[in-house]
């Protein structure tokens, strides 16, 4: 028996809407609950200025393992996500092998289990070895612990597939995630088609490319009563199309990623890779579309979208360098300067989207503070400066845009089924 | 053997690369169409042969086939009695899976002072510029730039022309594939030339007239309006999928043929970068007439490569003490 009792901090929990100053009360792996009128506890911390949360969940992250630990380890990856406050992560099936069957998906957790770190959740593939062209065991990957299906950063070009694996899936109960990009628009881009690309010489991806894409799969949701999980969106228009879904009570989910917030395609400029990401980053008017899109709740979650790549594949000329930045590490305090500095979102609202709006994309029972839930916690610095530096980054992937930002923010504290196992 | 120097008044050479001539002043570019011009006065009166960079080394690093430009990078490096040293993709270990930054890095540790460097990626030049403590030269970057190309298309058109203020420039054809066309339209912009982008819908990118060109769709209409036609190849192997639908069709309505230069002004200069795509967007026949200045731009391009190197060595003397 070991009891924990965090006392005075703000308490955020939007599963049951609370906002408020309080003590949250820890039983072994599990919460008690808030103000129970205990004061005395095993281990006392002091939250006094702090927010204190559920754990936050990232619901799009590559750990690269196995095939790639050159660029990042389930250990390593896992020790990065509990560092940003991250009590639960849900890995893309892009390794290679691909996670495209139950042995691959029970690897993970396995290697998971080892670290010890945070929890994971695998993805699995939609179709075998991201090929696109004939679906993946889903059923089984289902058995072996996958709670949603994704071909990562290789769209879902084939519609019938596309229809079929939504159909297929809505008998589990789980997500589709696609990345929503027409291949034929996009093929050898490396940056928004725009203003810049002309300037820069680069090949450019249009915004129309994610428009379609994203059209399409909101039709073959509405087709199929499937769930369509519309990843790292990046445009004005899709935004607008998911808003419409949205509106007709279509089973549609999205997400957006820090980077695309922060940062526009005039960051290209210095021709640097780690401003090369997929989708690209668009200009300051998707950006507003992207921002209002959060507000009004159209886009659910906030993911890091993290991308680790070894040095020697990130420095590299822009043609060659793979497209991905990590963020596991910026993700909470590039939101806070985006979003709640700027006034955008409440804390609140913020917490949602790293919290409970992830946990019921994946099906998972957390991103809560109810009493008897898993007692995975963050305790959120909200105001203490500091500047991001990747060699002290946990990932092995140091590729970051947001090397030498001067940030607000930090995961305080971490505590994983009721054990602390990050402390700032 | 004769040093040269040429000063335009109130104008030094600063810069410690050649990258593009986005940023470049109209003076810093009168610098060196001024220098070529005396290196080619210089060449005229057989002083081919200048001390100027005796005892430097200068890495011609090609990760793209290049025929024209090395050599004649090569050759204005040897005139300046430069040592050079060539380094191509396919002889180099890059194809052995070293990374462009080693490649470069391992070509400086030799003792390089000054690097040539054409790749098949926009900035790749100037990423080596932040990585190198020698001086990077920008031989053609992908799709951005290819700065001694726009300078020695401007050089030849000054030559003919005295000036290119009040001139019009049309630059024709595959405009969003072109580092030339992005070269010549910063330094024509900046000298005060009047520049048309001409060409099919397909290849003239989206916002180009935010750079100051004027656009057009139609050749025949624009054709009485210019002073000098600089015709773009088009560029095949760069191209994503089909920009148009037949080479014949291209030809229909961008090729210059007899039957347009007839009914173009009358001392209209004809430019080509090269290598031409002969029946494409020239007819032999107007390749080899009398309005062509295609061979001008070659021999001109030695002169231009020569001040290029000169100049950025001058300034890395001034900065070593």
């Amino acid at each position: 028996m070991s009891t924990t009792l965090i006392r005075g901090g703000r308490i955020v929990d939007p599963s049951q809407n609370i906002d408020r100053v309080g003590n949250l009360f820890l039983r072994n792996d599990r919460i008690e609950g808030i103000d129970t009128g205990a004061t005395v506890a095993d281990h006392v911390i002091d939250a006094a200025g702090m927010i204190v949360c559920p754990g936050l969940i990232d619901l799009h992250v590559s750990l690269r393992e196995p095939g790639d630990e050159k660029d990042e380890t389930i250990e390593s990856g896992t020790a990065a996500a509990l560092a940003g406050g991250m009590t639960s992560v849900a890995c893309m099936p892009d390794t290679s092998p691909v996670v495209d069957n139950r042995a691959a998906a029970e690897f993970v957790q396995l290697q998971c289990a080892r670290a010890g770190y945070c929890n994971v959740f695998p993805l699995g593939a939609v179709t075998k070895n991201h090929d696109g062209q004939e679906l993946a065991e889903i059923g089984q990957l289902v058995e072996g612990g996958a709670v949603g299906f994704t071909d990562a950063k290789s769209p879902v070009a084939n519609a019938e597939i596309m229809r079929r694996a939504l159909e297929y899936t809505r008998m589990f109960g789980r997500p589709i995630f696609n990345h929503p990009q027409v291949p034929e628009l996009t093929a050898k881009g490396i940056m928004h088609e725009g203003y810049y690309s002309m300037l820069l010489g680069l090949r450019g991806i249009p915004a129309g490319a994610e428009v379609i894409m994203v059209a399409r799969d909101i039709a073959l949701a509405e087709m199929t009563g499937g769930h369509i999980h519309l990843m790292t969106l990046s445009t004005a228009g899709a935004v607008d199309q998911i808003r419409r879904a949205k509106a007709k009570g279509l089973r549609v989910t999205s997400e957006v990623t820090p980077h695309h917030l922060a940062l526009t395609d005039a960051a290209l400029q210095n021709y640097e890779t780690n401003f090369k990401v997929d989708p690209p980053l668009r200009t300051k008017e998707h950006i507003d579309a992207l921002i209002e899109g959060l507000r009004d709740g159209t886009i659910d979650v906030i993911s890091s979208d993290h991308q680790p790549f070894a040095e020697e594949k990130k420095q590299n000329e822009l043609d060659s360098a793979p497209a991905g930045v990590v963020g596991l590490e910026t993700l909470l305090p590039i939101c806070i300067k985006t979003l709640i500095e700027t006034g955008h979102l409440t804390w609140s609202k913020l917490i949602a989207k790293l919290t409970i709006n992830p946990a019921t994309i994946l099906g998972i029972q957390k991103g809560t503070l109810k009493s008897g839930h898993d007692a995975d916690i963050t305790i959120i610095d909200p105001v203490t400066s500091w500047r991001i530096d990747p060699s002290k980054f946990k990932s092995k992937g140091r590729n970051t845009p947001f090397a030498g930002w001067e940030v607000k923010g930090r995961a305080h504290t971490v505590i994983v089924a009721g054990r602390v196992r990050h402390h700032a | 053997m004769t040093t040269a120097t040429v000063s335009v008044s109130g104008v030094r050479w600063t810069k410690k690369h050649l990258l593009g001539l986005e940023e470049l002043s109209a003076d810093e570019i009168s610098l060196i169409l001024d220098q070529a011009a005396e290196f080619k006065r210089l060449a005229a009166v057989g002083e081919t042969k200048l001390a100027a960079l005796k005892g430097t080394v200068v890495a011609n690093l090609f990760f793209e086939p290049s025929t024209r430009t090395r050599t004649s990078f090569s050759l204005a490096a040897k005139r300046l009695s430069a040592d050079t040293v060539d380094f191509t993709a396919s002889s180099s270990s890059l194809s052995k899976g070293e990374t462009f930054y080693d490649t470069a890095q391992n070509i400086e540790a030799m003792g390089v002072d000054q690097v040539v460097v054409r790749h098949s990626t926009s900035g790749a030049p100037h990423l080596l510029s932040k990585l190198l403590k020698a001086s990077v030269l920008n031989a053609g970057d992908g799709t951005h730039e290819h700065p001694t190309q726009g300078l020695l298309d401007i050089f030849t058109i000054r030559e003919h022309r005295q000036k290119l203020a009040g001139l019009t420039v049309a630059l024709v054809g595959d405009i969003l594939h072109s580092r030339v066309a992005r070269s010549n339209i910063w330094g024509l912009k900046k000298l005060g030339a009047r520049v048309i982008v001409c060409g099919p819908s397909t290849l003239i990118p989206a916002h180009v007239e935010r750079l100051g060109v004027e656009v057009s769709n139609n050749l025949d209409e624009i054709l009485g309006e210019c002073d000098c036609i600089n015709l773009l190849r088009i560029q095949f192997e760069r191209q994503r999928s089909a920009f148009f639908p037949s080479i014949r069709e291209y030809a229909h309505f961008f090729g210059m043929n007899g039957e347009r230069i007839r009914r173009a002004k009358s001392d209209v200069l004809i430019l080509a970068p090269g290598p031409i795509n002969r029946g494409v967007e020239i007819t032999p026949e107007v390749a080899d007439g009398p309005h062509s200045v295609i061979l001008d731009q070659v021999t001109n391009g030695l002169v231009i490569r020569m001040a290029c190197l000169y100049l950025l060595h001058n300034r890395r003397q001034e900065e070593s003490p």
